[in-house]
């Protein structure tokens, strides 16, 4: 396995919960609802995966289980923010806290024990196709599935009714709701698909990424999946994108500080020089990385605010009651 | 009626008398934890030792024992550590360093009540003890194990933060394997975090990468170690045993064993001879203990083993000169051993280490 391909193959496990996370949110706040629990959502997911797979030895058993726990757990917030219409950001926070807690409970016996790892694809001959055969044909089913879900998501948004009635509520839930729309349905159904896929972010946490499961192991991955959503103005492919790229972001830290300068002695001269810079920064720095780019392009984006206006849902967080 | 308040009032005084009484029978050992007891590392040791001590001490009809998990550093574990204090405690662990300024904090307000902070140095009152382990002994037996086992040469280090516990590891580490390798090589990863499995796990992936066929870390999860046997290398545990994650992958690991040490200060509380110290403790007093040697040939585990009883007893030590800074200039001569206040500030690398601290 080439180096470039390795650090491809990472940067993916990298992304993926991060991508599943931000794609099921970004269909959420597109509903006009800001959901602030995705890391909650996310280790309930992966508690739950991480459990089911355990118990029954099947890998695919713990995807379904994490996904449905995540969706079941965003019902929970569908009915204080949506029913009772509570503050949706308190009720977000709130659902983080209760997650990171009943998480912690639930996998009380989880923690040490050995997982089941849901294994990568090994197609017989694309598989070994060199180069790009890994890439392609031999990576694990979550990263697919990331991926069929984010053009899914795309399809559905700005290519189906569905996806723009949804966004319609989202942009005015008082104008939807005069056409006789059911403005309080489609969020709950939105609400509950951000869930699925904060479901499904968190079981490619236990059975991918780490195969384990240990308290508080999203470690703020939620709260990365949220930022991305406004880093990518609301759209799909810019998401995906942001994605990849905080993912390659902490990869490539890592692999600048794995690199020492005497690995580097064959390089000519200015090259080395370069490197030997590089190698200069603070490694404190290289791990902010990921979170300095994303300020940095929040900014870039926010300053044309009429660029900004036309993206951001213009119900996004606001409560909405029927009045008949 | 008037009759009737007094005796209430004296029916309660008793009670309460009562209830004290009780409470001076048992000794309550309160713990600070800064991660869940499950992490299967740092804190759960310190929850072992806990154990360990009111076992020690009689059982649950002696030492009470109350704990609280990942506490925060900061401004949060000074109301935890206070809430001790007021609940009773005769003597409060705090068992991170950055419960350093809290405990002192609040030791000012309860002086009845003893306060340990472990691998701190601050002890402002005189009912604040310090105490820490050696475990950079531990490390440079994993030194030494490494550069007889590695094919390549390098070896990855998974670090966290840049402090001097940490710097003072990789120092151990390297002199212990250029101790067997005059030029073996070391890749220092900085993860910048005590606990993010994700990101440990990259780390391990990425040295993987590179060329290293050895990992040891300084962080807290046992996400490196399950890398490491997916990817078929050999690695060291951290702060527990983690043979259970790794059972063809685990060379060795530091076990941080705290009980021996928290049974002696609990037995000091009940016999009213508790002192101030500062106690830094290594592999001769029992301090720091190596998981069994597993995944290595006989030769190495039995070279493993000589160092491991030479640093016990006394005769080597990982500190002794003459050793150079990275930079070549001398920093311990022939004959010298370092100090343990150098070393409990250390900051800078000794020669061989080929990374840049970060500072």
């Amino acid at each position: 396995m080439g180096m470039a391909e390795a650090i491809l193959l990472t940067i993916a496990t990298a992304a993926t919960p991060l991508l599943l996370a931000a794609i099921g949110e970004l269909v959420v706040e597109r509903s006009g609802v800001l959901n602030l629990g995705v890391e909650g959502m996310m280790l309930m997911g992966a508690v739950v995966a991480f459990g089911m797979a355990y118990m029954t030895g099947n890998a695919w058993f713990g995807v379904l289980a994490g996904a449905i726990a995540g969706m079941l757990f965003s019902l929970f917030f569908g009915f204080l923010a949506l029913t009772l219409v509570t503050n949706q950001v308190a009720t977000g926070l709130a659902l983080t806290l209760l997650g990171i807690g009943l998480s912690g409970m639930i996998g009380e016996a989880f923690v040490g024990q050995p997982g089941v790892k849901l294994g990568a694809l090994d197609i017989p001959v694309l598989t070994d196709i060199p180069l790009v055969g890994r890439l392609l044909f031999g990576q694990d089913p979550m990263f697919y599935i990331s991926l069929l879900l984010t053009a899914g998501v795309m399809w559905f948004l700005f290519r189906t009714r569905a996806g723009l009635t949804l966004r319609s509520v989202g942009d005015s839930h008082s104008s939807a709701h005069a056409l006789g729309i059911k403005v309080i349905a489609i969020r709950y159904m939105a609400v509950m698909f951000g869930g699925f896929c904060a479901g499904l972010a968190g079981a490619q946490l236990s059975l991918v990424y780490t195969t384990q499961w240990i308290e508080n192991m999203t470690a703020g991955r939620g709260w990365i999946a949220l930022a991305l959503v406004v880093f990518a103005s609301w759209r799909p492919w810019r998401v995906l994108a942001g994605a990849y790229l905080f993912g390659a972001i902490t990869i490539a830290q890592l692999h600048i500080q794995a690199t020492n300068l005497g690995d580097l002695a064959g390089l000519p001269g200015p090259l080395y020089w370069l490197a030997g810079l590089v190698k200069a920064v603070p490694s404190q720095f290289l791990s902010s990385l990921p979170y300095l780019a994303t300020i940095v392009v929040l900014v870039l984006i926010s300053r044309n605010r009429r660029l900004t206006m036309m993206n951001t849902p213009a119900s996004l967080g606001r409560p909405f009651v029927p009045d008949r | 009626m008037r009759k009737r308040t007094l005796l209430a009032l004296a029916a309660a005084t008793a009670l309460m008398s009562a209830g004290t009484a009780l409470a001076q029978d048992k000794t309550k050992a309160c713990f600070i934890y800064v991660g869940p007891i499950g992490d299967f590392g740092w804190s759960y040791q310190h929850h072992q030792g806990a154990l360990e001590m009111q076992e020690e001490l009689g059982g649950e009809d002696k030492v009470e024992i109350a704990y609280l998990e990942s506490v925060p550093e900061g401004a949060d574990a000074e109301r935890a550590i206070e809430r001790f204090a007021r609940s009773g405690c005769n003597i409060v662990f705090t068992t991170s360093f950055g419960y350093m300024d809290a405990t002192n904090k609040v030791a000012a307000k309860f002086p009845d009540v003893k306060f340990e902070h472990a691998t701190g140095f601050k002890r402002e009152h005189p009912n604040v003890a310090t105490y820490n382990s050696k475990f950079h002994e531990g490390r440079y037996v994993q030194g030494v194990i490494a550069a007889s086992l590695s094919e390549k040469g390098v070896a990855g280090y998974i670090a966290s933060f840049p402090i001097p516990e940490v710097v003072m590891g990789i120092n151990s580490f390297v002199l212990g394997a250029q101790s067997v390798d005059p030029d073996f090589k070391v890749k220092v990863v900085w993860a910048n975090t005590w606990f993010d499995p994700g990101k440990e796990a990259d780390a391990a992936k990425v040295l993987i990468d590179q060329g290293v066929d050895i990992i040891t870390q300084h962080t807290d999860s046992t996400a490196p170690m399950q890398v490491a046997h997916e990817r078929g290398i050999k690695a060291f545990g951290q702060a527990s045993d983690m043979i259970k994650f790794g059972p063809e992958t685990q060379l060795t690991s530091i076990v941080d064993d705290w009980g021996p040490y928290y049974a002696k200060r609990g037995k000091a509380v009940m016999d009213g001879t508790w002192e101030q110290v500062d106690v830094w403790g290594g592999m001769a007093d029992g301090h720091v203990v190596m998981a069994p040697y597993t995944n290595m040939p006989d030769d190495v585990k039995k070279l493993a083993e000589e160092t491991q009883d030479k640093i016990t007893s006394g005769e080597l030590n990982p500190f002794a000169g003459p050793i150079n800074k990275q930079d070549g200039s001398e920093w311990l001569k022939e004959g010298e051993v370092a100090d343990d206040g150098t070393l409990l500030g250390m900051n800078f690398y000794v020669e061989g280490v080929d990374d840049q601290l970060p500072q």
